[in-house]
């Protein structure tokens, strides 16, 4: 895909999305000397907050809600920008650059950044149910929060990066933790089996009970509160409180008929662009990675806010692919991890710094003859320092400069 | 220039290091930003700008 941009000078640009991505798009617009007009529109009631912190120290009660917030209403004034709360919207008219919001509003645009995000994926029976909750708003984690104070036995479905924090986090708190899931270990899927079996070592030692390897296949329930998980097996996990943590969809319900590709997101060319003058940011963007010769989509924090830095670049006329080297990190127990990279199954994997034993080391990642990945589980600094050899990894330039579209 | 660093906020992801190394380091055994220059000379502010920018806990702060 190669969009041709035509919106000549820009005078607005509006983002769709009060997200840790769009307030970054509009700090790096200024940063970079725009002095036009901005809009910032939010579904939520929100002024933009950080989602890491809500499966952890929001959780657990270390942190105030306050405490979440990006910036404070004095930096939110500094940047020139109207931001409009509370008003999800609706619709795009692609041509003429304009988003229609629930509340009736129409705003047009020379420039609009899509940064929606992703909504949590749910369970059939699962919103009929009190007790069962989901995790991606500052809401969902105080009522989640709420919950896990007045009751004492909860059953994590789903063993990713979010369901295995809110595990551990719970553990913490002193609940009766069970974490279910399909896959053989936490964060089978993210990590590879090595070190997932790790995770699976330290949740059980700190007494996490692991039910893996089979589906959820319903609830049960007792005068419309959920009172167990019941899996593939046959077996019910009890439960007062219930967390699915089963993964997201982009939020792009909205853009249905606006003539967008939409595809596991927003597909955008190698310059986050959907269409002319219309730019895909954060979880919701699937771009065109130049280096690596696909479309990817990112779901972390980090890449929200290099990939805003991007977008705000191209909506200036920077004409530079974005084309990072991914990376997230989980805290779970005292264990901090840090990928960098990609990661896949089948990898092999070398320890390249430090011990397993004693839970502090770095391993690299290798396939197809590349590294493509490093994990420091406890070393930061060490394995930071390795993220080059996957730069260097890259095969450059890429087999096909210019890919079909 | 002034810069500040919140250690407690910190997860250690080293992406300020990245971004100007000559002021941001991290210690050896968890990870968690050093900062080497409080008041960095002006040739570094974009720089510097940069890595409060990447930071994804919103551990560094700048004072201009």
């Amino acid at each position: 895909m190669s969009i041709e941009d035509d919106t000549g000078a820009v005078a607005h640009v509006l983002v769709v999305g009060a997200s840790a991505s769009g307030l970054t798009t509009v700090e790096a617009l200024r940063r970079k000397g725009y002095t036009g007009r901005i809009t910032v529109l939010g579904a939520e009631p929100h002024a933009p907050y950080d989602r890491p912190p809500l499966s952890k120290q929001i959780l657990s009660g270390a942190w105030d809600p306050d405490r979440a917030a990006l910036r404070t209403e004095e930096m939110l004034t500094g940047l020139d920008t109207e931001f409009v709360y509370g008003d999800p919207a609706v619709g795009l008219d692609t041509a003429t650059r304009t988003v229609r919001t629930e509340s009736g509003r129409e705003l047009s645009a020379d420039a609009v950044v899509i940064a929606t995000g992703v909504r949590p994926r749910v369970l059939p029976g699962q919103g009929e149910l009190t007790g069962v909750h989901v995790l991606r708003t500052l809401d969902d984690a105080l009522a989640l929060r709420t919950d896990l104070l007045a009751g004492s036995r909860l059953v994590v479905v789903g063993e990713g990066v979010l369901g295995s924090e809110i595990a551990a986090t719970a553990r913490m708190l002193g609940l009766d933790v069970t974490l279910a899931g399909p896959l053989t270990g936490p964060l089978a899927l993210q990590v590879g089996p090595l070190v997932s079996g790790l995770l699976a070592e330290l949740h059980t030692e700190r007494g996490v009970r692991l039910r893996l390897g089979n589906g959820v296949t319903g609830f049960t329930s007792a005068q419309g509160r959920v009172s167990g998980v019941e899996l593939s097996t046959g077996e019910v996990l009890p439960a007062d409180v219930v967390v699915v943590a089963i993964g997201a969809s982009p939020a792009t319900e909205w853009l249905a008929g606006s003539g967008l590709e939409l595809d596991n997101g927003v597909v955008c060319d190698s310059r986050c662009r959907a269409a002319p003058g219309i730019y895909a940011v954060g979880d919701v963007a699937r771009w065109h990675h130049e280096q690596l010769g696909r479309l990817i989509r990112l779901e972390n924090r980090t890449n929200a806010t290099k990939q805003a830095m991007a977008v705000a670049g191209a909506i200036l006329g920077e004409d530079r692919p974005y084309e990072p080297v991914p990376y997230f990190w989980t805290d779970q127990f005292d264990a901090k991890l840090q990928v960098h990279g990609f990661l896949p199954a089948d990898a092999e994997v070398d320890l390249v710094d430090g011990e397993l034993a004693a839970r502090r080391f770095v391993a690299r990642y290798r396939s197809g003859g590349r590294v493509t990945g490093i994990l420091g589980w406890n070393m930061p600094k060490q394995a930071r320092q390795r993220r080059q050899e996957i730069v260097d990894s890259v095969p450059s330039p890429a087999p096909v400069p210019s890919p079909a579209h | 220039m002034k810069v500040v660093v919140e250690e407690d906020k910190c997860v250690a992801a080293g992406q300020c290091v990245a971004a100007a190394m000559d002021v941001f380091d991290q210690r050896d055994e968890d990870g968690i930003v050093v900062l080497l220059d409080e008041n960095p000379p002006a040739e570094l502010a974009d720089d510097v700008r940069n890595a409060a920018a990447v930071c994804p806990a919103l551990a560094i702060r700048i004072e201009e």
